[in-house]
This record gives structure tokens, sequence and C-alpha cells, in this order.
């Protein structure tokens, strides 16, 4: 029986991996993925990763800066781990051959980062997720003992008693259908951005390990919280890096005007000031668009309103040492060079602050069960993550969760209960009559498409209670309506069309958290604002929101308290 | 899906005719090109094609894609008869169309234009991509210095997606699917000139079927959507190898 399975092969899923495979050989680890690991959506993070390095950064500024950046929703035990931890897990990546940017003298490079107030983002050039997901990747084809189901797609946690005992999966190439008994599971799965239609995430990151727990009674937790980043390029979404903005980027409204100086984040300065202007936090700066937009000053595109962002004054030979990726998207997706034009930008859904309810070592309530990375709400992002927070936390929590899985494992020897027979011949039968499809009824993409619209509409960057409201009924109804969908494919063989069709309801299931979570927080914090509640709230929502299934299968909402050690709750203070 | 077949879109904007392979195993003997007509939008890349017919024309249409962006690697396929990265090509490319859509080449079809990658995958995995080392470990306080010089001198090779459009398009791999192939020799490349690795994976590179089985015709290098240079790194280790045949102790 496998002690440690992991689903999910992106960098919380390898991290675990690895740190199983160093700890204990014999401990049997696996990683299923529903694609090769190195496709994950890690690969896709550009602009760095944060960890205490320099002389004259401490850690207490990186929680500072971590705890204020959230709005003060961090579990603040959890960012202290975090932030103590962050730094040998990248000088790790380092032992292991990331590729990190160096200063003249060999020394690693930190640049500049949003809400941060010191250099302490690591860089790869703009390429960051992708050289940690490949070092990671490469590093575990060292340990031969890790099993890997590549593209296998894990459709139900076997849970019994309280406990996991394994999963169901799909392999995805021939179809076939297995129980895979384990004796704990580590979720890595990664967002759900594409519960949204515009958005950064990658196809896959439709929200499967959050949906997985959350069947099977685990609750999920500040789900309401979903950062807009600021600079994502029309009608593709591609994210353009917060590194950009970091190496001396301006943001400018149609009219060329550093338009931020009139939303509280600073006065303009020709190179970046930290915690200040274009170094502010995403929140923020994508909550300025819209003011920009109401007050007709962003410019009309095919796609969309956007404001620009203005690397021209950076010349090309920085756009290429430090920034290459962009120059490289902007040429192919928006055909333009930003070392002489404007780039058109909006803001787009990238990442979850909320997920899988964990704690400080990635435990969930179901014994056994684990979760890690942007699947887990640990919680260190609170109300709104910092850039360059995201690829330290998948390891740092990577690892944690492994530790503490493998530890499980080893108390825990005895065999498996009955019903992972049971449940797994239970889900077979599902999913084989699902393969059988129908012929009539709607199709998978347009309940998609009208469930992300209601997102977008309900669960934007601004929020009113009665759309919130409506977008509750209009969920359930397509959520019933996903129970009936026409089907083209009914062979067995990389059926992507089922695969699809799961990740749909997977989706609706996490959109239904999404909202409940938005109506029931009357304030406005971080990513959530509601125009009917426009302040903070501290006596009634300093808290966070646990949702968890009721049998009827709606989301129920609750709160729990937030961890507090060190820094009372402030006023978030950027640019004076 | 025995004849050619035709879905059209309702009449309006302009559209542009997408041929794509289709291959279901186990029903049919072999595969068959069907036509399907998507709107030619200014900024439609392939993939957008084929996920519009995926979402509104024909469901059971299979292919892999992930990021959109081209850092994912999941999207290659042949686009008249080139390997290409479907979300970085566009529609517009191919004026009046039509535009031909095959599994990328040199690969066993599974299913459409889903491909079976498992032997570059062990090809991957045989020249020890990870950094190896001798000795004594610095503690996890501190990291291995490299300077930007150090740095360049691999950074080209640690650009590879796994995309293997290079093995698609490998004369020597189309015929010899024992080729230990460009991106695996490229990837061993990106470790053995990384000044903190102190492997040089000369037992797997110094082979008929590594690095000597290449005719250096230089098409990985053409196609390379990351611009790695793969043939590079094959002869620059052809010279290394037979320095290291000369002189058995010489690393690089």
């Amino acid at each position: 029986m496998i002690d440690v399975l992991i689903v999910g092969g992106g960098g919380a899923g390898l991290r675990a991996a690895i740190a199983v495979a160093e700890q204990d050989p014999a401990c049997k680890v696996a990683v299923v993925s529903k694609v090769y690991p190195m496709r994950s959506h890690t690969v896709s993070a550009e602009g760095g990763a944060a960890a205490v390095i320099d002389i004259g950064d401490t850690l207490d500024e990186h929680c500072y800066d971590t705890i204020s950046g959230g709005d003060w929703l961090c579990d603040q035990d959890a960012v202290e781990a975090f932030v103590a931890e962050a730094p040998r897990e990248l000088i790790q990546l380092e032992h292991w051959g990331c590729p990190w940017s160096r200063e003249g003298d060999g020394r690693v490079a930190v640049r500049p980062f949003g809400g941060m107030k010191r250099e302490r983002t690591w860089y790869a050039a703009d390429k960051t997720g992708f050289h940690l997901l490949h070092t990671l990747f490469q590093t575990t084809l060292k340990y031969q003992d890790i099993i890997r189901y590549d593209e296998w797609y894990v459709t139900k946690l076997v849970v019994d008693d309280g406990r996991v005992h394994g999963v169901v999966a799909v392999e995805i190439r021939t179809g076939r259908i297995e129980t895979i008994p384990a004796r704990t599971v580590i979720l890595a799965t990664g967002g759900c951005g594409r519960v949204f239609p515009f958005t950064t995430n990658a196809a896959i990151k439709t929200g499967d390990g959050m949906a997985l727990a959350y069947r099977e009674g685990a609750p999920l937790k500040d789900m309401e919280f979903v950062q807009y980043h600021p600079t994502g390029l029309p009608f593709t979404g591609i994210l353009i890096t917060e590194a950009a903005r970091a190496e001396g980027g301006w943001l400018i409204n149609k009219d060329g005007y550093r338009y931020l100086q009139d939303y509280d984040l600073g006065t303009p300065t020709p190179t970046p000031k930290l915690r200040s202007m274009e170094l502010g936090p995403r929140d923020r700066l994508s909550q300025a668009f819209v003011h920009e937009q109401h007050k007709g000053r962003t410019a009309d595109t095919p796609y969309g309103p956007v404001v620009y962002l203005d690397l021209r004054h950076l010349g090309e030979s920085k756009i290429d040492s430090r920034i290459p990726f962009v120059r490289e998207l902007c040429r192919s997706y928006q055909n333009l060079d930003p070392a002489t034009d404007l780039i058109p930008v909006r803001p787009v859904v990238h990442y979850m602050m909320g997920g899988v309810h964990t704690d400080i070592d990635g435990a969930t309530p179901i014994a056994g069960l684990y979760a890690a990375g942007e699947t887990a709400c640990v919680s260190i992002n609170g109300a709104n993550r910092l850039g360059s927070n995201s690829l330290p936390e998948i390891l740092v929590f990577g690892r944690r969760a492994a530790l503490a899985a493998a530890e499980f494992a080893r108390a825990h020897r005895d065999g498996e209960p009955r019903a992972v027979r049971t449940q797994g011949e239970d889900e077979r039968r599902l999913l084989e009559r699902e393969r059988e499809g129908r012929r009539t009824g709607e199709r998978v993409a347009d309940l998609r498409e009208r469930m992300q619209h209601t997102l977008e509409g309900a669960a934007g960057i601004y929020r009113t209670g009665d759309v919130l409201a409506k977008a509750v009924d209009t969920l359930a109804d397509l959520r019933a309506r996903a129970e009936e969908v026409r089907f083209d494919d009914t062979g067995v063989a990389f059926n992507t069309e089922l695969l699809n069709l799961l990740e749909l309801r997977t989706m609706l299931e996490v959109a239904q958290t999404i909202v409940a979570c938005a109506l029931n927080r009357q304030e406005s914090r971080g990513a959530h604002q509601r125009t009917d509640f426009t302040a903070r709230d501290d006596d009634s929502f300093l808290a966070h929101s646990l949702v968890h299934r009721a049998p009827d299968g709606t989301p129920s909402v609750g709160l729990l308290p937030v961890t507090i050690t060190r820094w009372p709750p402030g006023e978030r203070v950027y640019g004076r | 899906m025995n004849a050619e077949t035709d879905t059209t879109e309702e009449a309006g904007a302009r559209t542009i005719r997408m041929e794509v392979m289709r291959f279901r195993p186990g029903e049919d003997t072999e595969p068959v090109f069907q036509g399907y007509d998507v709107p030619l939008m200014a900024d439609w890349a392939v993939l957008d094609g084929l996920n519009h017919i995926k979402d509104q024309l024909d469901g059971s249409l299979s292919y892999r894609w992930s990021c959109r962006m081209g850092v994912c690697g999941s999207c290659g396929m042949t686009v008249n008869g080139e390997p290409r990265l479907t979300c970085g090509t566009f529609l517009t490319e191919y004026g009046q169309g039509p535009v031909r859509i095959e599994p990328l080449k040199g690969f066993p079809v599974i299913k459409d234009l889903v491909v079976d990658i498992d032997d570059f995958l062990a090809k991957l995995s045989s020249v020890r991509p990870w950094l190896i080392r001798e000795g004594e470990e610095l503690p996890l306080t501190t990291e291995y210095a490299q300077t930007p010089a150090q740095l360049e001198a691999y950074k080209q090779y640690s650009m590879c997606i796994n995309c293997t459009l290079c093995y698609s398009a490998c004369p020597v791999y189309v015929l010899d699917p024992d080729f230990l192939g460009p991106a695996a020799i490229a990837l061993a490349q990106r470790y053995n000139l990384d000044s903190r690795d102190m492997g040089d994976r000369f037992d797997v590179l110094n082979l008929d079927d590594a690095v000597w089985g290449c005719t250096f015709v230089g098409e990985c290098t053409r196609v390379c959507p990351k611009h790695v240079d793969p043939a590079e790194a094959i002869q620059r280790y052809k010279l290394t190898a037979a320095l290291r045949s000369v002189l058995p102790w010489s690393r690089r």
C-alpha cells in the first residue's frame, strides 16, 4: 500500500514527494497528476520567490509585509513558520540546480516586489516558476522509488469513518478506473481560476483538490478571497509579471497619467519606491483600475477597457536581461514590443487565497488527509496574497505536509478497510455510466461559460449582496443542468470531454463556496470589496470563513477566529 | 468516421477551414481527416480554433493544452507539416486556409492529436538531469556562488520546455527510435555546463545512439520554440567526448 499519495505534480506536490523520498526511503510515495508534472501550472509563475536573505532585512519585516498585505486575515503563527523556513527552501532549490539570477560576485540576486518593504524576491529572470518546476521535476527523477501516475485524474477520495484511505482515479490514456489505496493523501492540485472567464490560470486549474476534500466533509476556508492581478493582457489573460513594475515599469491611464497617485498609494517617483505606487499590493491596484474605468480614464479595446503598462523608459537591454519573457509574450501574443510600445493591460483573475482548511502542517480535519499550496488555506495569504509569496509557500508547506503525512503513515500500519473496495466499486460504476453519455442536452462548454460569467458578475473586484444572492440561484440551477449534459465522446481512450464534465462539476462546487462566502462576509477586506459594506469590520469579521458542504449539497458558511501572535490589526499604509 | 465528414459553422463572419486528423484507438484502422470551419479571428491561435471545435462543434476531439502562453509544452502538434506549439501559432498565418492539424510526427498516436511521449521521458531520466555533487554539501544557509557568466554558460539549455517538437522534426529519431535525441542531450549539457555540477554523463552521451547518432541536420534547433539550440549542444558534446577519449581525466 502507498504511504503518501500526492494528488498534483506541481511545485507543492513534487516538493512533497522529494521530502518523503529523502527522509525515509522505506516510505512508499506516489504522485498522481492529470498532466505530466512538468506541465503543471507552477510553470507559468514569472516574477519570483520571496525569502529573507540580505543583511538589513529581517524575518519580522517579511512577516509584517505579509500580514498587512493580507489585511490581517493571515494566521500569524503560520506566517512566522513560513517566513522562517522560506530561505532554507530557496537555498535548497539552489542546491538542486535552480538557475537563480545572480549578482556580479555570484550571490543570488533579489528584486523588489509589490507590498514588500525590502528587496527579498529571488528570481530566475522572469521564468521563476518554470525553472523552479523543472528543477524539482528533474530532481525527482533521481529518486526512482517515487511512483508516478502521469495523466491520471482523481475523481474521488476514499474516506471512511473520518479517515482517508486512498483515491479513485481514471487513467486518461486508457480510461481504466482504479482504486489506489493509500495511508495518507496530500492534495496539491493548485487553484481554481478557471471558474472565472478571464484568468491567468491554465486550463487545468479547475479546483479539483478543493472539491475532492469538500465533498468528503473537509471544510474550505476564505473562498471569497480571489486575487485579481492588475496586469493581464486583454483577450488571452496572459500575465505580465509584477517584476515589470519592480524593474521600474509605470501604470498609466489613457491620458498617460500615473493614476495610482489618486488612490492613496503614494506619489510618483522616477524609480520604484518600495511599498508605494506601482509596488503597492495587487488588491489595491486592481481596485484602482475599476475607479479609473468609472471616471472614464481607461481606453476601450474589443476585449474591454484597459490601462497601459509603460516599460519604454527601461530600455531594451534592461528588458532583455531582467524581464525577457515579458518581451517574448508581448511580441508573440499581443503583436507589440514593450521596448517601444505601451502594453495594454487589465485586471485578471490570478490566485485563490482560500482553499482546503489546514493547520500549520497541512493537516485537514479528515485524518490522513493533507493539503499544500494554492489548494490549501493555511493561511499565510489572508485577504490578499503578496506577489512572490506563493512560490516559497508551495515549497515550505509542500515539505511540511509531506513530513507530517509520512509520520502519520508510519503510525498507522493497519490494512485497508472494506470501504476502499465498496467505495471504489461504486465510483467505477458511476463513471462508467457517465461515459455512456447522452446525445441530447446542453454542452459542457455552454454551462461552463454561464458559470464563468456568473462569477465574474457577482464575485469580481467589487461585489454586492443582491447580485451575489442571485448568483446562488444561478449556480444551483447550473449544477442541476450539469447532471444532464450532452456528450459526443463515448470512447474510453483519452476522453477529454468526460474530464471536462468532471471538471465542470468540480468548478461548480467551488464556485458555490466562493459566492456563499462572499455573501456572508458583510464587510470589505483585502480582495473582498462589498459596495454595500464598504468598511473593514474587525468586530464582526476579523475571522476566517469556513464553509462546509451541507447534506443537501449546498454550502454552509461559518466563521473561525484568526490567529494573532505579535501584529495586532492596524491600518494598511502604502506610499506614505 | 471512415469517410471525410464536414461540420460547417453558420454563415456570417469569415471562416477558415481546419482539417484535423482523427483517430480513435480500437475503432479506426487508420487516421482520417475531418474538416471544420471555424471563425478566422485576428487574435486566434490554432489552439483557439481547436477549442472552438471542441466547445461548439465536436466534443469528441482530443488534444492536450494547458497554459496557452508557450511555457507548459503541452500543445505541440503538426501544423501544415511543421511541428509547432499551437498556442503560439496564429490562424491568420494560413491566410485563406485550409490549415491541416496532425499529431506530432515520430510518436505513436494515442487518440486524435494526442501522442505517447513516455519514450522521451525515459530518455530524459537516463541522462541524469539533476545536479550531481560529490563530497560534503554546503549547509542550507549558504548558496553555491555562480557568477552571471557561469550562469550564461548553461542558461540557454535550461530553457527547454520538453515540448518534444525537436524529436518530431529530427530525421534521425523518426528512423531510429533508440536515438537519445535533441532535448535529452541539451538537458544533459544543461547540467554538464553548470559550474555547480560534478558529473559529465559520458556513459550515456558517448554512444552511437546518443551524440554520435546525430547527423547535424539542425532541424531541432530550427523548430525549437524557445531557441534552445540542441544541435549546438550535441556538437559541443561531440568535441567533449572526443577530448575525453584522448584525455580520459578531462571533464568538459
